[in-house]
């Protein structure tokens, strides 16, 4: 049994200590939000925030999550309204839409470690997501978008 | 299966449209069977309840393209609905909704008419309704947003269901339809986009993401050859992995391949993770069989001598030896384009469940009712009782021709009936790229004569690569499908030859995005390129000048039986004009001509494929083998755009999906296996990598047609072009694997 705390819930998951995060995620807990790329952490689309960071859940075992706390995108805003969400949908970003919510999480990580991202600081968080439907013109803009929108928020 | 109303609307339609407010309801994939039917039902496509809330069924499959938003708003338009008072459900495989084959660019083309027509007979019935109520002619009712209006009477659409449905469904060709100027919905640049709210929170289902109650996760390992077969299994290892219920041997794959199962032997478990270790413990001794000889490498000095000449020619004009004879210049050329994989985010995924004499399916399937016959076939079910089989379409984590080729959707209802659980078979990545339908390796031989003022007197073009068809029928040796990129060209030259050269099949082959245009668009516009160099002239004005007069072009002249897409030519001309238009409005946009830097240049290329006209304007720089896509134009004549955005966002994934088979894409096979297996070694361009795209669209009232595969032909050619253009390095071979994109 490993213990480990889910968008904010404690769970305990009946799963092996190898068992990657991704599959506990959405093979278990039933949150398959969380997408399934290459399962070697080379594209992305698995991304969580393990303790605030952005991580490969598909090559994080369980024994690594154990009692850490994990964002999954079902946990990022309780009303799907965070601000990279809401620039997501404003500017379409999504295609297909699979790896968004990989690239998604990895964007609100960067965004909140650096609020007002360079284009190569874009480049630098992102370059780990892969788009094969070729969203990435969108997803810079996004990423800048909702910047704005949190310096407006701020300042507010 | 998909069947909700976006969170917006339904909160709208409920009076909870704070923008602030979220649900906590989950609209489930298995919820479409608590409908209650709806009353009146004019059109396959479209019905209407008590409520006047109108269900609009999607048939064709969402991969990212917004046809489940596009072509349920042009119902929703030519019916005055609200589209607030709209529920779009996703259509199962049912032969009564047409083609569901969600390939070849055709959604909106073929539909476009038939859905227009399904809005206007339901608009038309409660038109008829309302006059009836009222007494009043037919021609003195509106209809407008869901309503019918009499001077100052109005009826909601809810209150004339009843009557409508009791009146005579109105012929086609009776119905009035509107125009592009009274769409309400059509054609506006921030249309609705059903499923936007459901991906971005991760609540979206795809084939991955189905569950069913007391599922269980299957992975396969398939013969590492194709058509090889198991000798023997050990699963002794396998059984011990906690997790693993059992392991199923699958039947062997005999020729042709078609969409059958590839067989091997399937791991069935508690969970994805257990599955993929218990089949990394399996013990299997494999026969290769007979494709074990192939190697891509040295297939390539056959692919040589087929083109030395090749004796296939499809199409032919003028007498080529004497261009040859009177030619102040010839210039030849060769070109190879690696093979490729769809690479589609989500691998291939389909779950099976045998419930008494029905199969249950829900799959990530671009063709449902392929997927429906290829069930029947693999459970010997025969035709009479298909409606027990049941195939259910999930999103699309990406499509590009690999989800219309429904092998996977076999595996799942073959080992769901084996074991008589609900089954969810996963490829990992490693099986989508080593067990594809792969875009084939290509060779192309070009040549041209300039005469004396190097106007260009000949053009020849021979092809060779493996065929689809060999797929369907393995006596097959040459692609049919010069229509693709090669004997389509549009180019007015006195003498043309274009043959195609035969080879054997070694793999699995199908179509990937724009199919076998990539090899041919890239080597032809390439080729235009070179020889505008030969002959001292500007690019875009050689092209333009190659392209010549004002015409509609005739193959059949040329004796080129050319299929022009399925569609009659008299109502898809391929008209030059429209081409012409396309380039100069790129090159204007880029500002072609423009003083660049050293080590910058910029480069074109434009076909018309799909019935759609593109022209592509790529800038790069250059430091010796580093190349950076500095700046992109893509000018696009898709006739009448129902949906600009998604028109814009396809041209955009072009040009990334062509960035990566420029500089990528190449799978390859030794011994028959597959080298590559993840994106490690079949790589995807990077968002550090792309540069903004400008989309330029032509404002027409042609007949609508595709825009999912036309735009991606003339990135790689426009890419290599811009590279000569830079640094005077010809690139004749994709991907480029001795340069780097930075």
């Amino acid at each position: 049994m490993i213990e480990l705390k889910i968008n904010g819930q404690l769970t305990k998951l009946d799963v092996s200590e190898d068992m990657p995060l991704l599959w506990a995620l959405r093979d278990v807990a039933k949150l398959t939000g969380s997408k399934y790329g290459c399962g070697k952490g080379i594209c992305g689309a698995c991304t969580v925030h393990i303790d605030g960071q952005a991580m490969r859940s598909c090559i994080t075992p369980m024994s690594y999550a154990q009692g850490k706390s994990i964002t999954t995108i079902e946990g990022l805003a309780e009303q799907g309204d965070h601000p990279v969400q809401q620039a997501w949908q404003d500017l379409k970003v999504a295609q297909c839409g699979y790896c968004q919510t990989g690239q998604i999480m990895s964007a609100a990580a960067l965004l909140a470690n650096n609020p007002n991202p360079s284009d190569a600081d874009i480049n630098g968080a992102m370059a780990g997501n892969i788009c094969r439907c070729g969203t990435y013109p969108r997803i810079r803009a996004a990423i800048k978008q909702a910047a704005k929108a949190n310096k407006a928020g701020a300042q507010s | 299966m998909i069947q909700k109303i976006s969170r917006r609307k339904f909160l709208q339609s409920t009076g909870l449209a704070s923008g602030t407010l979220m649900l906590g309801v989950q609209f489930s994939p298995l919820m479409a069977k608590t409908t209650t039917p709806n009353s009146f039902q004019p059109d396959v496509f479209v019905s209407m309840d008590e409520t006047g809330q109108v269900t609009i069924i999607s048939h064709r499959s969402e991969m990212g393209q917004g046809i489940r938003s596009t072509l349920p708003l042009l119902v929703a338009d030519e019916l005055e609905a609200d589209w607030n008072r709209v529920t779009v459900k996703q259509a199962l495989g049912d032969a009564k909704y047409g083609s569901q084959n969600t390939d070849g660019s055709r959604s909106v083309r073929k539909n476009y008419q038939k859905l227009k027509e399904a809005g206007a007979i339901m608009r038309t019935l409660l038109q008829q309704a309302a006059a009836k109520v009222w007494s009043v002619p037919v021609d003195q009712v509106r209809i407008e947003n869901h309503q019918a209006i009499h001077q100052d009477q109005r009826l909601d659409f809810k209150e004339l269901v009843k009557i409508a449905s009791t009146l005579e469904v109105p012929a086609r060709d009776a119905l009035t339809l509107k125009t592009a100027d009274q769409y309400r919905y059509v054609a506006q640049p921030n249309m609705a986009n059903i499923d936007g709210h459901e991906i971005i929170t991760g609540s979206a289902v795809y084939g991955y993401d189905v569950e069913l109650d007391g599922m269980k996760y299957a992975v396969i390992a398939r013969p590492p050859v194709v058509f090889g077969t198991v000798k023997s299994v050990d699963s002794t290892e396998t059984m011990k992995v906690p997790g693993v219920i059992k392991v199923v041997q699958l039947p062997a794959l005999t020729p042709p391949a078609m969409f059958k199962m590839l067989g091997g032997v399937a791991v069935i478990a508690e969970n994805t993770w257990a599955a993929i270790q218990g089949r990394d413990k399996l013990k299997i001794e494999w026969d290769h069989g007979a494709n074990a000889s192939y190697s891509t490498q040295d297939h390539e000095a056959v692919f040589i001598k087929a083109l030395e000449d090749p004796q296939e020619v499809v199409r032919s004009r003028g007498d080529m030896a004497q261009a040859q004879s009177a030619a102040a210049k010839t210039i030849t050329a060769d070109y190879h384009v690696a093979g490729l994989a769809h690479a589609t985010m989500e691998p291939p995924a389909a779950t099976a469940r045998i419930n008494g004499d029905r199969v249950e399916v829900w799959a990530c399937t671009q063709t449902p009712q392929a997927s429906q016959r290829n069930v029947m076939g693999t459970l010997q079910i025969p035709q009479e009782n298909a409606a027990n089989v049941e195939i259910n379409v999930t999103l699309l984590g990406g499509g590009f021709g690999r989800k219309s080729k429904p092998d996977f959707v076999a595996e799942a209802a073959f080992l769901a009936n084996e074991t008589k659980l609900p089954v969810k078979v996963l490829w990992t990545r490693e099986d989508e790229i080593k067990h594809g339908y792969y875009h084939s390796p290509s060779y192309q031989k070009l040549a041209a004569t300039l005469d004396a003022k190097n106007r260009v007197t000949s053009w020849y073009h021979a092809m060779v690569n493996h065929p689809i068809s060999a797929t369907f029928d393995p006596s097959a040796r040459t692609a049919g499908s010069t229509d693709l990129g090669q004997g389509d060209m549009m180019f007015e030259v006195p003498n043309i030859k274009i043959a195609l050269g035969e080879t054997d099949t070694f793999m699995r082959i199908g179509w990937v995005r724009s199919v076998t245009n990539i090899n041919n668009v890239f080597a032809a516009s390439s080729f235009v390129d070179e020889l505008a160099h030969a002959a001292g002239q500007d690019p875009k004005d050689f092209l333009l000048q190659l392209i010549g007069s004002d015409r509609t072009e005739d193959f059949e002249a040329d004796g080129f039986k050319y299929s022009n897409y399925g569609e009659p030519a008299a109502q898809y001309p391929a008209e030059t004009s429209r081409l012409k238009h396309v380039i100069e409005l790129a090159a204007a946009k880029a500002k072609w001509g423009q003083e660049l830097p050293d080590g910058t240049g910029m480069g074109i290329a434009a076909w018309r494929s799909f019935l759609t006209y593109i022209a592509v304007v790529v800038k790069v720089s250059t430091q010796g083998n580093r190349v950076k896509l500095e700046d992109v134009h893509m000018a696009v004549d898709a006739g009448q755009i129902l949906n600009p955005d998604r028109v814009i966002s396809q041209m955009e994934g072009s040009l990334i999906f062509g960035a990566s088979l420029a500089f990528y894409g190449e799978i390859t096979a030794k011994n028959g296996v597959i080298e590559q297996g993840n994106f490690d070694d079949y790589q995807m361009s990077r968002i550090n990598q792309i540069p903004d795209v400008h989309v330029h669209l032509v404002d027409s009232d042609a007949i609508p047609t595709g825009v999912g595969e036309p735009g991606l032909p003339p990135v790689a050619p426009a890419i290599c072009n811009a590279i000569f253009a830079a640094n005077g390095q010809r690139h004749r071979r994709l991907p480029m694997k001795d340069l780097q994109l930075v």
